[in-house]
């Protein structure tokens, strides 16, 4: 048994990295909040039914479970925290209009999300509830689009979809719940060979329809032509009509669409988007509208945003250099030493007092590039050579 | 790396792909057989190919490492094809994926009786999903070759294993009793690559769906 061996995807997150991640956490946080969204730190864990709540069962079997032992009731460490974001809107704000709210936190995973996932992720997102309108789903797109510039990326990709235009299809073919969930994972494959086997006891018109929708993907003027042969239901028409909508809102950033790509979560309902960059194999940040969530809350409520991975981006974006350090001399510093100090620290500087007894070498290699020597009567900060041995 | 990556195993389905890359009108430039490059390149510049051991393929292509592979179906059920999209059966290399028992061994009667059997087979998740949807227990032997041997020496009384010709099977005195499904390579893209590379892509991704139709 090695004892420090920590479980599958569960790991520490060491100094470069932590500092990579805890500078992008501020970096979002700000800009979240400069748009206007007030910051909530749900619970880590919860009573599982209302962890579970409106969330469509699909976060049942990654949530992690145990027995609260003063009630005797099942509680869940959380596996997303947009469903209770969602409970703090439509339960404890009570608040009627537009309210806005970011969150950051770890959730766990039982099962990892994805190939490449952490069992615990550093979930961070932003949601628009109390708007029902394009509006919202525009502003929280391009929030994130933002936030990833912020965060030192090349402008993300957008590639929207709508749950609407799957759900159409599959209600007009008549689909048992069942065979409806085989074939939305065959859509989220572009299983073309699979989807064709699946809808082989369907109405040809609505047979056909399903087999062109793990095509319909592209750039955002080849939506009409794509999508002409789709049937002209209320369901689908008003879906396009909607994605249109929101890319014309979109100008000026990279959108694409995919009518097939509807992973996000089940509680999703409407317009769903993710964010390519270059050099990440899946997608950075994921979201959507969710307008049903709340009415499992008791508070029927629009609701929008979108969440991502810190650690995910942490790893995406272009690794910081590690900050230079200053090193004062050991012992106990004078008064005018101190207020040097002090006056290098409040500019931003690290300030590392040197202790007695180690080699140079030790205080290079934590990555001393100067240090504070007396001149004159003044504390000035000179470069450490390479060759130079400090202190000789 | 801004051009294509194209993963594939060498073999049956290195030579089977080369007309469909033909079709795109993409030319390897050095032969898998006789160069011991990994990484070979191809007449166009922005197209290159990577030879990795078939069961493989899938991981290169879901992690990014190549935006495109080519991988058999059976490849495919075994390594689940999270975060591949599958849009394309290319229809080569084409076999069957079958149980087999020894001449002599009635498998009816066995499965009738609610045998439990030992089965051998490098395909685990396949041959659950099979046994467990007949609804016969079985205990699965995972092996990673020569699946045929197992029943002559008394590993398992029968092997789940592709069936192309039928020849190895032959040679061995064992029979196919029952097909599980018929195996044909796919097309496997990587997720994200279908959306950042697409311009490049789509094209190959049309040959390809015009040399198989």
């Amino acid at each position: 048994m090695r004892r420090w061996l920590l479980p599958e995807a569960i790991v520490d997150t060491l100094p470069l990295e932590a500092r990579q991640t805890e500078s992008l956490r501020r970096i979002l946080l700000d800009e979240f909040d400069r748009h206007g969204y007030d910051l909530v730190a749900p619970p880590l864990l919860e009573y599982l039914e209302s962890l579970l709540t409106g969330s469509g069962g699909d976060l049942d079997l990654r949530t992690f479970k145990l027995v609260d032992q003063l009630s005797g009731r099942t509680m869940g460490l959380r596996a997303d925290i947009t469903p209770q974001a969602a409970r703090i809107d439509a339960h404890l704000l009570n608040r009627p209009g537009v309210v806005r709210l970011c969150y950051c936190g770890p959730v766990l995973h039982a099962l990892p999300a994805d190939f490449n996932s952490t069992r615990e992720p550093l979930q961070i997102g932003a949601e628009l509830y109390g708007h029902g309108g394009l509006e919202a789903d525009a502003e929280v797109i391009r929030l994130l689009a933002h936030v990833l510039q912020c965060a030192g990326l090349a402008v993300p990709r957008i590639d929207l979809g709508h749950v609407g235009v799957f759900r159409a299809l599959a209600q007009g073919a008549g689909l048992s719940a069942e065979a409806e969930a085989e074939l939305f994972a065959a859509m989220q494959a572009k299983d073309l060979p699979l989807v064709r086997e699946l809808v082989a006891g369907v109405a040809a018109r609505w047979a056909e329809a399903l087999l062109l929708l793990p095509e319909c993907y592209g750039a955002v003027n080849e939506l009409a032509a794509l999508t002409a042969r789709l049937p002209d239901t209320e369901g689908v028409a008003r879906a396009l009509r909607e994605l249109e909508q929101l890319a014309a809102a979109l100008a000026g950033l990279q959108v694409s669409f995919d009518l097939a790509d509807l992973r996000g979560d089940r509680y999703h309902s409407g317009v769903v988007f993710a964010a390519y960059v270059d050099g990440e194999a899946t997608a950075l940040a994921r979201g959507g509208r969710y307008d049903e969530v709340g009415r499992a809350f008791g508070r029927a409520r629009p609701a929008t945003g979108f969440s991502l991975d810190l650690r995910q981006l942490a790893r995406a974006v272009p690794a910081p250099e590690l900050p230079g350090a200053i090193l004062a001399p050991a012992g106990t510093p004078c008064a005018s030493l101190q207020d040097t100090m002090r006056a290098l620290r409040a500019r931003g500087e690290r300030v590392i007092h040197e202790l007695p007894g180690h080699a140079p070498e030790h205080w290079r290699a934590g990555g001393c590039d100067r240090r504070l020597i007396e001149r004159d009567g003044a504390w000035v900060t000179v470069a450490i050579a390479e060759e130079n041995q400090i202190g000789g | 790396m801004n051009g294509i990556t194209l993963a594939l195993s060498k073999g049956r389905i290195f030579t089977e792909t080369l007309p469909l890359l033909a079709a795109a009108g993409i030319v390897p430039t050095d032969d898998p057989e006789t160069s011991r490059k990994l990484i070979l390149a191809t007449n166009r510049p922005d197209v290159r190919l990577v030879i990795v051991r078939a069961s493989d393929t899938p991981t290169y292509v879901q992690h990014g490492a190549a935006d495109l592979g080519i991988a058999g179906k059976d490849v495919l059920l075994e390594h689940g094809g999270t975060g591949l999209y599958q849009p394309l059966d290319l229809k080569i290399a084409r076999c069957r994926m079958c149980v087999a028992v020894p001449d002599g061994f009635d498998y009816e009667t066995a499965v009738r009786r609610g045998a439990r059997l030992r089965v051998a087979t490098k395909y685990i998740r396949t041959a659950r999903e099979h046994f467990a949807v007949k609804g016969v227990h079985v205990d699965l032997i995972k092996l990673y070759g020569s699946m045929e041997l197992a029943p002559l020496v008394g590993l398992a009384d029968a092997i789940v294993d592709l069936v192309s010709t039928g020849g190895t099977l032959k040679a061995n005195r064992l029979v196919a009793v029952e097909d599980i499904m018929p195996i044909s390579s796919r097309l496997v893209v990587n997720q994200a690559a279908l959306k950042m590379k697409r311009e490049v892509l789509q094209p190959i991704l049309d040959a390809f769906a015009g040399a198989v139709a």
